[in-house]
């Protein structure tokens, strides 16, 4: 822990948060580091915003700590603040709430230059950095609008320019891109990504959207039931879950319940294919649509393995296909995702198989 | 938009619906022109006429009502009557705004009891609590009792039939109606706006003075109306604890129906409390609109 880049900025520790009988944290534990873009991901009510607003000092944990390293460029002066020691408007991590909640009263510019004037800063420089945030932003022609006038996309800009332009150590963004329709949001994912390597802040990103914090963020945290399930980048994430829900929530996969012993994994009567796993006992097989194979049904084709279905649907993306397979008694229907357009009709029985390395198998814990 | 969408396509289903409307909104339309439009054109209609002889107004069509309504001895009436209005007014916002302020910080159950008691007095009646406080303000009463046992005075004080009398006795009835407009303003404030001021860096006190005061500000505003127009045409409490020597334009309306029997000047003074009252309005709507944004630049 003497290399500054092993020392992370906030360092999270069993923290923990109940409402009455509803357990908003358990013993989270997170490390996020010096210019990261770090995303917190999880279905509605897992604890994101909970999570978020006891870094920012507006839950007190019922424990845990969170604390910050501060002096990141002189090794020498590095040490850590106790963050739940201070108070709201002292912690040098600004949030960006989820519905934005910007001052109505106030016009773009002076909500902007509001963070700027509590730190007492001189007015020729606080004119200067909101001239240039609105630059960023791309809001020069609105500077003396009232949120009311604004669309939810100026907003959220608004939003975003009234954090960063106080240039805090950590930026928190509560589920930034939600409010915004598809294509505004696909824009501002690629905008958000842009500005964090600007303005060279740390970004924590709530989010429920799996594919956008698979696009924007270096590493992800995966929430459920107020308890981390999985921290990691995004492509181990993918590849690597540790458990079901998280191979569930993060992109689509087919998920075979049966029996993994030391020479394989048997389900439905059959031996199906999967890599050795050290997993034994009752169990969970993951396999992604893009490494599912599909064959016109040919009983002699042994290593495709021994499942068979009939196609139930096809769907053509254009530059791929996806078919979805109903496979006797699988509860959940198979997919596979293939490229160009499909090539079997719906009503076809098919072989199902995948390459077994593919297969991802994992202890089937209730 | 294609002529196949034009409004009035549905036009089957647009009649309903209208119809449907209008029968919910005629008994309400017809209780605003009983109650509201109709008095109000009678009172307009009687400041155009002339004084009948045992009252009511009879025919001659004249503008003299209007030219006494401008005469020194009113216009000396009228001051007062503005000046202790406002001094209820604003004593009641010191006063009434931060009671409502700390309601509002106040747990939800007891945020509850404490709005009951703030309305508890309304269900007594006024003319009781207004004698009540002939009883605490005379010069035996517990107020120069408790004075002169401290020996802050060596006489009792002449507290009663004083404008302060009045302005105590209006500020004691309207209170209430400053009290709770202003919570449900706190009330409807978003929490968030003040966590943001914080997050931002403000403190407690800066967050009250940029967030909280002026996006409350229309609250209070409707409040000080509540207070400022019913004691500006109060005719009870001038009376009863003004000792009849303090007269307010309340005081004049009443006597011009009930003992001048002069009901076109009568009308003309109640004219100009209608427009008291809906200048006040307006005054509020603009303001609330400049603060929230919603003004055309
Ligand atoms: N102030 C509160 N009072 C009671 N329960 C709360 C409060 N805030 C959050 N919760 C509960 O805590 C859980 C986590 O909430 P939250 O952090 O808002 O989830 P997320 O942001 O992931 O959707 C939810 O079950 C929610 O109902
Ligand atoms: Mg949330």
């Amino acid at each position: 822990m003497t290399s500054m880049a092993a020392t992370p900025l906030i360092r999270i520790r069993g923290v923990g948060k109940r409402y009455g009988s509803v357990t908003a944290l358990a013993d989270v534990s997170l490390d996020i580091h010096h210019n990261e873009f770090f995303a917190l991901l999880g279905p509605s009510g897992c604890g994101k915003t909970t999570l978020l607003r006891a870094i920012a000092g507006f839950e007190d944990p019922d424990e845990g700590s969170i604390t910050l390293t501060t002096g990141d460029t002189q090794p020498a002066d590095a040490g850590e603040v106790d963050l739940l020691a201070l108070p709201p408007n002292r912690r040098p991590v600004n949030l960006m709430f989820q519905s934005y909640a910007l001052f109505p009263h106030m016009t773009v510019s002076a909500n902007i230059a509001y963070g700027l004037e509590r730190e007492g800063l001189a007015r020729s420089e606080i004119a200067r950095r909101v001239a240039d945030v609105l630059v960023t932003v791309d809001l020069q022609d609105k500077a003396s609008a009232r949120p009311r006038q604004l669309s939810g996309g100026q907003r959220q800009r608004v939003a975003l320019a009234r954090a960063i332009v106080k240039r805090p150590k950590v930026l928190l963004l509560d589920e930034p891109l939600s409010a915004l329709d598809r294509r505004v949001r696909a824009d501002m994912q690629v905008e958000l990504k842009r500005l964090q390597h600007e303005v060279g802040i740390t970004f924590v990103v709530v989010t429920h959207d799996q594919e956008e914090a698979m696009s924007m963020a270096d590493r992800i945290a995966v929430m459920e039931h107020g308890r981390i399930s999985q921290i990691a980048d995004p492509v181990t994430l993918y590849q690597r879950p540790v458990s079901a829900a998280v191979a569930d929530f993060i992109g689509m996969s087919t998920i075979i319940p049966g029996q993994a012993a030391v020479d394989g994994f048997t389900a439905l009567g059959e031996r199906l294919p999967a890599a050795p796993s050290g997993v034994i006992g009752p169990a969970l097989l993951v396999i992604r649509p893009e490494d599912v194979r599909l064959h016109a049904d040919d009983p002699t084709d042994a290593a495709m393995g021994s499942l068979s279905g009939t196609v139930l649907a096809t769907h053509f993306f254009g530059g791929t296909s996806t078919t979805t397979v109903t496979v006797a008694g699988l509860g959940r229907p198979v997919l596979a995702t293939q490229i160009g357009p499909p090539a079997h009709r719906i009503g076809a029985v098919v072989r199902v198989g995948w390459p077994a390395e593919r297969a991802i198998v994992l202890p089937d814990t209730p | 938009m294609t002529l196949a969408h034009r409004p009035g396509g549905h036009s089957a289903a647009r009649r309903r619906a209208l119809l449907g409307r209008a029968t919910l909104t005629w008994p309400g339309l017809a209780y605003i022109t009983a109650f509201m439009a109709v008095p109000v054109l009678l009172v307009l209609g009687f400041s155009f006429l002339t004084r009948g002889r045992f009252g009511g107004v009879v025919a001659p069509f004249t503008l003299d009502n209007f030219a006494r309504a401008v005469e020194p001895v009113y216009l000396r009436i009228y001051a007062v009557s503005l000046l202790i209005a406002a001094a209820t007014t604003a004593l009641a916002l010191l006063i009434g705004y931060p009671t409502a302020y700390a309601i509002s910080r106040l747990p939800a159950r007891w945020r509850t009891v404490a709005l009951i008691c703030i309305v508890l007095p309304f269900w007594t009646s006024f003319l009781i609590r207004t004698y009540a406080w002939i009883l605490l303000l005379n010069s035996e009463g517990p107020v120069n009792r408790t004075l002169l046992e401290i020996g802050l005075i060596g006489a009792p004080l002449r507290l009663l039939y004083t404008p302060g009398a009045v302005i105590v006795g209006l500020l004691y009835a309207y209170l209430p109606l400053v009290v709770l407009p202003v919570y449900a303003a706190l009330d409807r404030l978003d929490p968030l706006l003040r966590e943001a001021a914080m997050n931002l860096g403000a403190s407690r006190a800066r967050t009250f003075w940029d967030i909280t005061l002026p996006l409350t500000i229309p609250g209070a505003l409707i409040g000080a109306i509540f207070v400022f127009v019913p004691s500006l045409g109060n005719f009870v409490v001038p009376e009863l604890l003004g000792g009849g020597k303090t007269v307010m334009i309340g005081n004049l309306i009443r006597d011009q129906f009930l003992e001048a029997r002069d009901w076109p000047f009568g009308a003309v003074l109640a004219l100009m409390m209608i427009a008291v009252l809906l200048g006040a309005f307006a005054g509020q709507a603009a303001i609330a609109r400049r603060i929230n944004g919603t003004a055309r630049a």
